[in-house]
């Protein structure tokens, strides 16, 4: 097991800087995800850390060892790529006992292991199978035993699950997440998707145009996102931002106006659709749309202050199209951002209109 | 087979319509092949056929038809079987060592360049096949001149110190066949090999890289694999354009010194046009035809080249 760091490392790709200042340090046997948008450079970022590139510059350590020029087959990672990347001419068996090829390891103990990794993500009945003739989960699992079966001090997880369909992509996430806990394996998982990335990771890194936006735990994440970049990528639904002016303990937004405390200027205001109900008092608008979810309701909702969404538990919904409404929530639970600098202003809050 | 364009054809215009012009489609799209095909392909064989069994000689007169010239190919002819041989060695030698061998290294080692220099190195290998094979072969008469102005004989003895210049026309031809044809087929394999390999997924390669493999473990492991096709494809392909052609082997040596270099395909040039026996150049042709006809299919069910000719089927990644 290792514990990883990035000091001020760079990676560009001929004029095309795509991380250019990252610092950040994964403990030993955390499970961390990496989450942005595509493009953010996380998948950049993973690949360093397998070694397939080299960073143009700072310092990438294992355990305190730079590892820059390290090859990728000395490093002893292992990495599941979202294509899986199994080697098509290869029974499944060959395709796990590949990595122990090259650390002659003796063959009863190599096939021994094979065996062990197949069992652990339940492939032993299809040793003798050549990857065509697997499903997409079953393939899923086989790169998961090849990652596994050399005992990497680092497990790399490329969006693993994005071709899954959804069911098997839910009970996947449980797997990988249970294994990771059974092996203790440092793990980085690499997602676009928030619900992956908040259900299986310990710490989320929160990326955007190659720099890191937030670190935190998933409820640091969507309680207290830094940035208005992060509160809009984590949360589905998104949530409602309301772009207005603070003077004098108002919010004033296309003359409406609603309490705020401790922000003045440029704000944007930001209120998960969940943490908002109807009530007898709030912002007063009438329902455009309804959206039935399963075991809840969107409502889109038409205000003076621009569109809203309210997601309400229940699987029927209780108000009808065109009704009107008031919206109201906790001051506690909104949050108000910095419009110029797209931050959070911690301790600042807003107020539903009486 | 019929598509769902056709189906809507059929629905709008009836049955008879559709008919119709789907002979007409076929008339338009795969008529000018069939002509071209008879006329060149099948027409020739025939004629050779019914050559085969005259008297044809130089006198272009025909009194009767004839089972001599077979007669001639299974008893009398002694020459036959050394033209076969050199034959063997030629085809054989020109494919392993040349054409997929070497097409192969230059492919796996353009592919690992960088991309400029490895294209100026394929488009420089290429410059045999571009080049009109009189020219080309001009070019290794006099690179192999037995005189000391020959280029081989320059380099040999100014560069290695050798006294006398040598006449590789004469004391090594059949290397020198295979070479001067080897460097123009290599390029074929090189460029079919290219590409096969550009297809290859890269992360392949990076999950390799990963595993443990250095670079010539990814050739063996995933580069080699992945070019089963394409080796065959070459294979069989050349197999049969080397047995056929004989222009360079024509225009370097003349088939000599004595028959030395004369290949199958070139001794039913020389008994046919050198020695006017016409009618056993073709019943000799003959066999050069049943030989590929042979090979063709034998390659069909060794490496399964049915595949090669299937629809392809569109990935949906």
């Amino acid at each position: 097991m290792a514990k990883i760091e990035f000091r001020n490392v760079v990676k560009r790709f001929g004029d095309v800087e795509v991380i250019p200042d990252m610092n950040l340090v994964i403990e030993d046997g955390e499970f961390v995800a990496l989450l942005g948008p595509s493009g953010c450079g996380k998948s950049t970022s993973l690949f360093m850390l397998a070694g397939i590139y080299v960073p143009s510059g700072g310092e990438l350590l294992f355990d305190g060892h730079v590892v820059n020029e390290v090859e990728a087959r000395d490093r002893n990672v292992g990495i599941v790529f979202q294509s899986y990347a199994l080697y098509p001419h290869m029974s499944v068996r060959d395709n796990i006992l590949f990595p122990l090829r090259f650390k002659k390891t003796p063959r009863d103990e190599a096939l021994g292991r094979v065996k062990g990794a197949a069992d652990l993500v339940r492939v032993a009945e299809l040793l003798e199978r050549k990857p065509s003739e697997l499903s997409g989960g079953q393939q899923q699992r086989v790169a998961l035993a090849r990652a596994l079966v050399k005992e990497p001090q680092l497990l790399l997880l490329d969006e693993p699950l994005s071709n899954l369909d959804a069911t098997l992509r839910l009970s996947m996430r449980t797997e990988i997440k249970s294994l990771q806990e059974k092996l203790g394996v440092t793990t980085v998982l690499v997602t676009h998707d928030q619900i992956e990335a908040t259900t299986m990771a310990d710490r989320i890194i929160c990326m955007r145009a190659g720099r890191i936006e937030q670190i935190g735990t998933p409820d640091d994440l969507y309680l207290r996102p830094a940035s208005l970049f992060v509160a809009s990528f984590i949360g589905s639904p998104p949530i409602n931002l309301i772009a207005g002016e603070a003077q004098g303990g108002t919010v004033a937004v296309n003359g409406a106006k609603f309490p705020v405390e401790g922000a003045s200027g440029a704000v944007t205001v930001g209120l998960r659709p969940e943490h908002l109900r109807f009530g007898d008092s709030g912002f007063t608008g009438h329902i455009v749309q309804i959206e039935p979810m399963g075991r809840e309701i969107l409502y889109v909702v038409e205000t003076g202050i621009g569109i809203i969404r309210v997601l309400e538990q229940g699987s029927s919904a209780t108000h009808a199209t065109g009704e009107k409404v008031k919206i109201g929530f906790s001051p506690e639970n909104s949050l108000v951002f910095e419009t110029a600098h797209q931050k959070l202003l911690p301790g600042a809050h807003v107020h539903a209109p009486a | 087979m019929t598509t769902t364009a056709d189906e809507l054809m059929i629905e709008r215009r009836g049955h008879a319509r559709s008919a119709t012009r789907m002979r007409a489609n076929f008339l338009i799209f795969l008529g000018p092949a069939i002509v071209l095909t008879v006329l060149f392909f099948i027409v020739p064989v025939l004629i050779d056929i019914a050559v085969s069994f005259t008297d044809l000689s130089r006198s272009l007169r025909i009194t009767g038809f004839t089972l001599e010239q077979y007669e001639k190919i299974f008893r009398g002819d002694r020459r036959l079987t050394p033209v076969i041989g050199l034959t063997f060695i030629y085809v054989f030698g020109t494919l392993a060592i040349f054409n997929v061998t070497f097409g192969l290294i230059l492919a796996i080692a353009t592919t690992s360049l960088r991309n400029v220099s490895g294209s100026f190195f394929r488009g420089v290998w290429l410059l045999p096949r571009m080049s009109p094979s009189v020219l080309y072969i001009l070019l290794w008469l006099w690179a192999v001149s037995p005189a000391e102005a020959g280029l081989v004989n320059q380099v040999l003895m100014q560069g290695f110190g050798l006294d006398a210049p040598l006449d590789l026309l004469t004391s090594a031809p059949i290397a020198l066949i295979i070479i001067s044809n080897g460097f123009i087929g290599a390029s074929m394999g090189m460029i079919i090999f290219t590409a096969a390999i550009r297809g290859i997924p890269e992360h392949l390669f990076h999950a390799a890289a990963v595993d443990g493999a250095g670079t010539f473990a990814q050739i063996r492991f995933i580069t080699l694999p992945a070019l089963r096709w394409p080796i065959s494809f070459v294979t069989i392909y050349q197999t049969l354009s080397l047995l056929v052609s004989f222009e360079y082997i024509l225009l370097l040596t003349k088939g000599g010194p004595f028959y030395d270099t004369t290949v199958y395909a070139l001794y039913v040039y020389r008994r046919a046009f050198e020695s006017g026996q016409y009618a056993y150049g073709a019943a000799l042709a003959l066999f050069l035809i049943v030989i590929g006809v042979a090979v063709a299919l034998l390659g069909w069910r060794f490496f399964d080249m049915e595949r090669l000719l299937q629809r392809p089927r569109i990935e949906v990644h």
